[in-house]
C-alpha cells in the first residue's frame, strides 16, 4: 500500500494535511491538494480518501459528499484503465482545491486521449445492456460544471457545497 | 492466511436466491469481480435461475458495478431465468435513474413485493 501512496507536491507555504493529524484546526479553511500517481487502483484509492478529508473538513456531506465520491471514483477508474491502459510507467495527476463553498478537481492522465462529442450516449435503448460506458454520464450528471482538455487527458469538474442536503 | 470475507451473503426462499451484499461500498473492481464471478457461478448452477438482490446495505456503488449487474442480467436472461432488484436507497436509485437502468432492471420497494413478483 505505502509504495503506491501519491506524491504530494506543490503549495509549500500551505501544506496539505497529514494523515492522523487534528481536524479542528483546519476546519473550514482552503485546502490544496497534488497528488502524482503510478496507474495503480490502490494508488487511487488513497488519493480518494485524502480528497474525502478534506471534503469533510470543509463540511461537505450529503448529496455534494455522495456526488462528488462518485465523480471521483469515476474520474479515477477512467485515467487509470481507460487513459493509461494500467500501464505502471504512465502516471495520473491529481489536483483538488476544496473550500467550504466548492470544490474543484482535475484529472490528467498519460493516455491517448478522447474526443467527447464521439462517446455514444449510454442511456439510448441500444446501449443500454451494454456493460461500459457510464461514467463519463455519471460524472457529468453529479457535478456542476465538467471540462475535457489537452485532446481529453484532462478532467476538470466543480462542485457547489450545497451544505448537506440530502435528497433522501 | 487472511480470511476473507464473502462479498455476497445468500439465502433461500422456494427457489429464489436471495442475495445481499457484504461491503456497503460496490466500488472497487476487485470487490466487483468477486462479486461477478460469485453472482455467475450462483446463475450457473441450474436452469431458469431466480436472483432476488438486496441493496439494503449497500450506499456506494460506481459505474463499474452497474456494469457487473448488466452482465449478471444477460447471463440470467441467457438461461432464461429470473432477476429483480430491491431496497436500493434513494440515493442509489438516483444512479439508476440517471442511467436509465431502471428501464432494464425489474426494481421493487421491498423484498416483498419483488420476492411476489418471480413467476
Amino acid at each position: 500500500m505505502a509504495a503506491a501512496g501519491p506524491n504530494r507536491r506543490g503549495n509549500s507555504r500551505s501544506p496539505p494535511p497529514e494523515h492522523g493529524g487534528g481536524r479542528n484546526g483546519r476546519r473550514g479553511k482552503k485546502q490544496q491538494l497534488s497528488f502524482v500517481i503510478p496507474s495503480e487502483f490502490a494508488a487511487g484509492r488513497e488519493v480518494q480518501h485524502r480528497i474525502h478529508r478534506a471534503l469533510q473538513d470543509n463540511g461537505f456531506q450529503g448529496q455534494s459528499f455522495f456526488a462528488i465520491n462518485l465523480a471521483l471514483e469515476e474520474a479515477l477508474t477512467n485515467a487509470i484503465k481507460h487513459g493509461n491502459r494500467l500501464d505502471p510507467g504512465k502516471k495520473v495527476r491529481v489536483t483538488a482545491t476544496v473550500t467550504p463553498l466548492r470544490v474543484e478537481i482535475t484529472v490528467e492522465d498519460e493516455g491517448p486521449g478522447f474526443d467527447r462529442t464521439r462517446v455514444p450516449d449510454p442511456t439510448r435503448d441500444e446501449n443500454l445492456e451494454k456493460c461500459s460506458g457510464r461514467g463519463i454520464l455519471l460524472i457529468e450528471a453529479y457535478m456542476n460544471r465538467v471540462t475535457w482538455d489537452r485532446g481529453g487527458r484532462r478532467l476538470r469538474m466543480i462542485k457547489v457545497n450545497d451544505r448537506g442536503m440530502s435528497s433522501s | 492466511m487472511a480470511e476473507t470475507i464473502p462479498p455476497i451473503s445468500v439465502s433461500q426462499q422456494k427457489d429464489i436466491r436471495i442475495v445481499e451484499f457484504t461491503n456497503n461500498r460496490i466500488l472497487d473492481e476487485a470487490n466487483i469481480a468477486d462479486i461477478g464471478n460469485t453472482l455467475g457461478a450462483l446463475i450457473e448452477e441450474g436452469d431458469n435461475p431466480k436472483l432476488l438482490l438486496d441493496f439494503n446495505t449497500v450506499d456506494h456503488l460506481s459505474s463499474a458495478a452497474l456494469g457487473m449487474l448488466i452482465n449478471a442480467n444477460n447471463k440470467i436472461r441467457e438461461r432464461s431465468g429470473q432477476l429483480r432488484l430491491t431496497n436500493i436507497k434513494p440515493q442509489i436509485l438516483e444512479v439508476f435513474v440517471i442511467t436509465k437502468l431502471n428501464k432494464l432492471f425489474k426494481i421493487f420497494p421491498s423484498r416483498a413485493e419483488a420476492l411476489a413478483d418471480f413467476k
